[in-house]
């Protein structure tokens, strides 16, 4: 007797669904053995992980917020990667996001006009696109791999911004520390809940998740995309055009990432710094496909992100153990997800032993 | 003269482990399968070489050690992808992302831990000749090996019958099965070498390039490996030469500095990573060579069902 | 030469083989006899691509056994049916385009049988048999019957005692046909079997002994296929008589595509230039274009459809218009319908319903309203194309995978039908379908064409062609043939023509691309 996968006759959607709730199970499992072997109590470590970080209100507030450029980034990748438009350096237009809007709310700095925000949030969705269209043009014109050059641009970008807050646009009175100056008031994001830290980018998160579902649901455009990535073949066929599929996924995932890097200067931060995000623009790799590539789903995958985050920084102040331990729980949350997808497309069948000569007659 | 047996030596030495990432990712790739995990993969090579190095205090076994890392991290590519027909896009971006949360992980307490390093090979006299012996004699023995390794590769993929099978179940697993080769068993073999070389190229900069432990330390080399073997177009020898090239180019922020050129260093940080989009956009232009000598099923899942 | 007293060479009994949503192979058994011919007749669907596999030890039966020369056996995979004396000549080659004609042949033998005298012995065995090689050539430069050359001459020099061909003549000139069927016989009276698949009723009368015909995957018949009419063949593989679709006098109308000499270089380098293709098709005709697979049809559908654009607009004329450079969308609006030969993956997108496999091609039907998709519109529409055709589907929810071949063609022939084209083109519309639905969909065709419809068919299978075509062009080698009308012209004569005679000597040899210059 042993186990086959068989392929199903239709793909399953209850697996879909299934599979990121069995995959965040797995890595539950996975931190109950991790935390008792690094001989911490491991129900105490879980609660410190999971559900210390949300029992207040301020608590939430820190959820949201973090939850938000994860959210946005994730939505943005998504609609790429339906096209099959891989996309992965969010990370590095995340930052150019965060420069371009940092360099308007610099540029105005003393200005208490209402007009420097939504500047900043327009130019970091510039920023953003900026930096997705240059693996758009290559893959388009010279059909080098998205993937790698997004990623390569990931680097620059982070190099880019290391020049300009050591140097042009480094805060001459800030002890020669590498930063910016504080922006002003009116070039930070609104709150949006009294007691917390959460602001309006929270709502602008949202937005996008309704207007990539609408995008994806309900246009022809957002249709063709489907296809191409399903099938490029058929995409061909119709007539969609092919570079207008990754022009379109790479410039929705990077402006929206942008927005996400605005989002952080003009939110918690309030500066330019060296290091603008812990890493979401990966994080929202893995939140796109925990989400299924769907803006619903993301919505919660974006949640369990950003609690993956508050966890790990409570583990580290509270048990001691290392923050690095996030990044561990990501990878653990995703190798777990593409495992546990097999059975959307296949079913497992026991053979029983069956040869080729059965019976002799 | 001597400067140019210095930059020779320090060509190489920033070289090395783009030729054993990438070489291990072309036969990957020979075989049809696309592991997008090398970053991960040699950063936990790079960690577990290292740990194993400090408490055993030898550097041979640590060099061990992360070559079965990297080839045990590769395992869980090939199960997802191979058994469970995963895509192999999203899982290779797993994987990295994997090894990255892994390795900087377990590294947390070795991160200012200092050990002994492989020391460069010394052969006693010949070493000691006028400019060719420091050129010819003067490199760390892994720099030796990776060459071995690059003919052995290549005798391999052309000259025996197991590599032509590998580049069969390449181009067409569906032919391959047919005719009755297991193909999933050769892709697992495939991927873990790849997993290995990736172990061994971390293990290289934990232990000879840099002797230490920082996270991220590989600094995105995993992907430019893998930009390499398209800048290679799947040849051996050319992924040896674009290794060599891009270890030059990443010597020219010490040159200039060296030099006294007053330039930020982020400008010279940048420099591998622009001539990675360069050199990809440039080779990838012509599309005849890459159909040609690209392995038609690369990132094609296959299910031998029936 | 069928002495009862010898023991059978390959004997199946009651072999059955299920899938989760057919039964491929129901109680099936078979017995072939040394140095015979052995027919497995049947229609597309029929399982005998199951059973041969099972055959091969490509796919092992759930019930059965196998006696190989009196013995039983268990074939648990091709390296042991090969070591059985057992080759196969799959329908769908197993080649490797990149490697040369002997890494090919060395991968299919043993170990110690691929050694440096190989390209010698595969010189020595291709010309005995009559299907010259060149050992050194890489498949991609070589021709379908080239490459089925190679196929046949690997399982040759395993010194095989049992050889299937699996519908070996659909990549195969008339002409080459015959010689093919000469060498099968040499093979036979040296003793060798063969297990011969096909739908073909005169192939099979011309070359067996003795046949099997299998229906929905259980044998309904043995018989002699000597003493047998195609008719009372066709009876036993399909429970009834052919269907012949009703053709009408022609209404020639206007030109509604004209081609003047196009030639386009390959974009890949394994596919084929057109040179210099002249070609009209006029309102209320059906021209249809024969030849062997891989002589230019896949660049040339590409080209007419605008699934690759040509650079002179005016080398293609859609209903007056300069269309070259258009895209295949707005090649479509000006009234142009096109079913491509892949249903699956091209003509409609697999894991996708049929529903949004209706929006692919049909969204100006009043499907999308200021980009939105009018989700109800195009599920009435996918459910009426599945009503008006026939389609065998759960419902317009039904995931094109999920549908039979000919179903699903059926549901793509619909929905291009129903977006009410001027200018229709259709490859390979009956390839792999079932005859029920071929019969069908030929007359679709040819009722497009009475209502004054301009109709392309390109296809290999020349009973098609001469059944409802009005004139014939031939491709080959990337160059097409003057049109010829139906009936000034005969199935020899076209096959003459599939052959490239018509192409002057001097011309570019086949295929010219060559790899040099890549390093």
């Amino acid at each position: 007797m042993r186990l086959r996968l068989e392929p199903r006759p239709e793909p399953s959607r209850l697996a879909g669904w299934l599979s990121p709730i069995v995959a965040t199970l797995a890595v539950l499992a996975i931190g109950l053995m991790l935390f008792s072997a690094m001989g911490k109590n491991p129900w105490e470590a879980m609660y410190v992980f999971f559900i210390e970080p949300i029992d207040t209100l301020y608590d939430i507030g820190e959820l949201l917020l973090k939850a938000s450029p994860i959210m946005l980034c994730a939505v943005g990748l998504a609609i790429g990667y339906r096209a099959n438009v891989w996309n992965i350096g969010a990370e590095g237009q995340l930052i150019m996001g965060a420069i371009f809007g940092g360099g308007v709310a610099l540029a105005f700095h003393g200005s208490t006009s209402w007009l420097v925000l939504p500047l900043m949030l327009v130019a970091g969705l510039l920023g953003g696109v900026l930096w997705a269209a240059i693996p758009a043009f290559l893959r388009t014109r010279f059909n080098a791999n998205e993937i790698l050059v997004s990623l390569m641009l990931v680097y620059v970008a982070s190099f880019i911004l290391s020049l300009l807050v050591h140097g042009a646009w480094r805060d001459p009175e800030g002890f020669n520390f590498p930063q910016s100056k504080m922006f002003d008031d009116n070039a930070l994001l609104l709150n949006l809940l009294p007691e917390t830290r959460l602001n309006v980018g929270f709502m602008i998160a949202l937005a996008a998740v309704a207007m990539a579902w609408l995008f994806m649901r309900m246009s022809l455009v957002g249709y063709q995309m489907r296809v191409a990535g399903l099938a490029p073949a058929a995409a061909n066929y119709a007539g969609i055009s092919a570079s207008r599929t990754v022009w379109l996924g790479m410039l929705i995932g990077g402006g929206s990432a942008g927005v996400a890097g605005v989002g952080e200067v003009a939110g918690p931060i309030g500066q330019l710094l060296p290091i603008v995000s812990p890493g979401y623009g990966f994080a929202a790799i893995i939140v796109a496909f925990v989400g299924r590539l769907h803006p619903v789903g993301i919505f919660f995958a974006s949640l369990l992100m950003s609690l993956l985050y508050l966890g790990g920084e409570a583990a580290q102040m509270r048990l001691a153990l290392p923050s690095s331990v996030t990044g561990l729980f990501q990878g653990t949350l995703l190798f777990f997800l593409l495992a546990a997808d097999v059975f959307i497309h296949y079913r497992l069948r026991v053979i029983r032993t069956a040869p080729a000569v059965a019976k002799p007659a | 003269m001597d400067t140019v047996a210095q930059l020779l030596i320090l060509t190489l030495a920033a070289g090395t482990p783009l030729v054993y990432a990438a070489l291990g990712e072309l036969v990957t790739e020979k075989a049809g399968v696309l592991n997008l995990g090398v970053e991960g993969m040699m950063l936990v090579g790079a960690v577990v070489s290292f740990i194993v190095a400090a408490t055993t205090k030898s550097p041979w076994l640590g060099l061990a050690a992360g070559m079965a890392a990297g080839a045990a991290l590769s395992l869980i590519f090939a199960f997802v992808t191979l058994t469970l027909q995963a895509n192999q896009v999203a899982s290779g971006l797993a994987l990295s992302l994997f090894g990255i949360g892994l390795s900087a992980f377990i590294g947390l307490e070795y991160v200012s831990v200092v050990i002994e390093p492989i020391k460069a090979l010394a052969v006693p006299g010949l070493s000691d000749l006028p400019v060719v012996g420091k050129m010819l004699f003067g490199h760390s023995p892994l720099v030796y090996l990776s060459i071995v390794l690059f003919v052995l590769i290549q005798w391999f993929l052309f000259h025996s019958r197991a590599g032509l099978i590998l580049r069969a179940v390449g181009e067409s697993p569906q032919s391959a099965h047919a005719i009755g080769y297991p193909v999933i068993r050769i892709r697992y073999l495939a991927v873990m070498f790849g997993g290995a070389c990736a172990g061994i190229a971390g293990a290289y900069l934990s232990l000879v390039y840099n002797p230490s432990w920082t996270e991220g330390m590989t600094a995105g080399r995993g992907w430019i490996a893998l930009a390499l073997v398209v800048f290679a177009t799947w040849k051996p020898w050319r992924v040896l030469a674009g290794a060599y090239l891009f270890g030059g180019v990443t010597l020219a922020q010490f040159q200039a500095q060296g030099l006294g050129v007053d330039i930020p260093s982020q400008y010279l940080s940048m420099l591998p990573y622009i001539a990675t989009i360069v050199v990809l956009a440039v080779i990838s232009r012509d599309a005849t060579a890459i159909r040609l000598n690209a392995p038609a099923s690369l990132g094609k899942s296959f299910h031998p069902y029936g | 030469m069928t002495d009862a007293a010898t023991t059978p060479r390959l004997q199946l009994t009651g072999i059955t083989k299920a899938y989760p949503s057919v039964i491929a192979n129901q109680d099936v058994s078979l017995t072939v006899l040394p140095g015979e011919i052995h027919a497995v007749l049947g229609e597309n669907g029929a399982g005998k691509s199951t059973l041969m596999k099972i055959i091969y030890g490509a796919v092992k039966p759930d019930t059965g056994t196998i006696a190989w020369e009196g013995k039983a056996v268990a074939i648990a995979n091709p390296a042991r049916a090969r070591r059985l004396g057992i080759g196969m000549v799959f329908q769908h080659f197993s080649l490797f385009e990149t490697l040369t004609v002997a890494d090919n042949i060395a991968l299919a033998l043993e170990k110690d049988r691929s050694g440096d005298d190989l390209p010698a012995r595969i010189r020595e065995v291709s010309t005995r048999y009559g299907l010259p090689l060149a050992p050194d050539r890489h498949i991609h430069t070589m021709s379908v019957g080239e490459r089925q050359r190679v196929e046949i001459v690997r399982c040759l020099l395993q010194d095989p005692r049992l050889l299937i061909m699996d519908e070996p003549t659909s990549v195969l000139t008339p002409q080459a046909v015959e010689k093919l069927f000469e060498t099968l016989r040499r093979l036979a009276s040296e003793g060798c079997s063969i297990l011969y698949i096909s739908h073909k009723l005169d192939e099979i009368r011309a070359l067996c002994h003795k046949a099997t015909v299998l229906r929905g995957g259980k044998v309904t018949g043995t018989c002699d296929p000597r003493h047998e009419s195609s008719t009372s063949l066709a009876r036993m593989m399909i429970g009834s008589d052919l269907p012949h679709p009703q053709h009408r006098q022609a209404q020639i109308g206007a030109d509604a595509l004209v081609v003047r000499d196009l030639s386009l270089d390959a974009d890949d380098p394994f596919g084929t230039a057109l040179h210099n293709i002249s070609l009209t098709v006029r309102v209320g005709e059906i021209v249809g274009i024969a030849g062997v697979s891989g002589n230019g049809q896949k660049e040339l559908m590409a080209a007419l459809s605008g699934e690759r654009r040509v650079p002179d607009a005016d080398r293609i004329m859609l209903l007056g218009q300069a269309v070259g450079r258009l895209d295949a969308a707005q090649r479509r609006a000006l009234g142009f319908a096109f079913v491509p030969e892949e249903r699956l993956g091209r003509g409609a997108v697999p894991e996708m319903s049929l529903a949004d496999n209706a929006l692919l091609t049909a969204h100006r039907q009043q499907l999308v309203s200021r980009g939105f998709v009018r989700h109800d519109a195009v599920r009435a529409y996918a459910v009426e194309t599945i009503r008006a055709y026939g389609v065998k589907a759960g419902g317009p929810d039904a995931i094109a995978r999920s549908l039979s071949g000919g179903n699903l063609q059926k549901f793509i022939v619909g929905r291009e039908i129903r977006q009410h084209p001027k200018m229709m083109i259709a490859a390979q519309p009956t390839w792999g379908v079932d005859v029920g639905a071929a019969a069908q969909i030929r007359q679709a065709l040819l009722d497009l064409r009475d209502s004054g419809v301009a109709v392309l068919v390109v296809s290999e299978e020349l009973d098609e062609l001469f059944e409802i075509c009005d004139r014939l062009a031939v491709i080959a080698r990337g160059r097409l043939s003057d049109a010829k009308a139906v009936s000034d012209t005969n199935a020899a004569e076209i096959g003459l023509l599939m052959s490239g005679s018509f192409i002057a000597s001097g011309a570019e040899p086949h295929r010219p691309f060559s790899p040099a210059g890549m390093i």
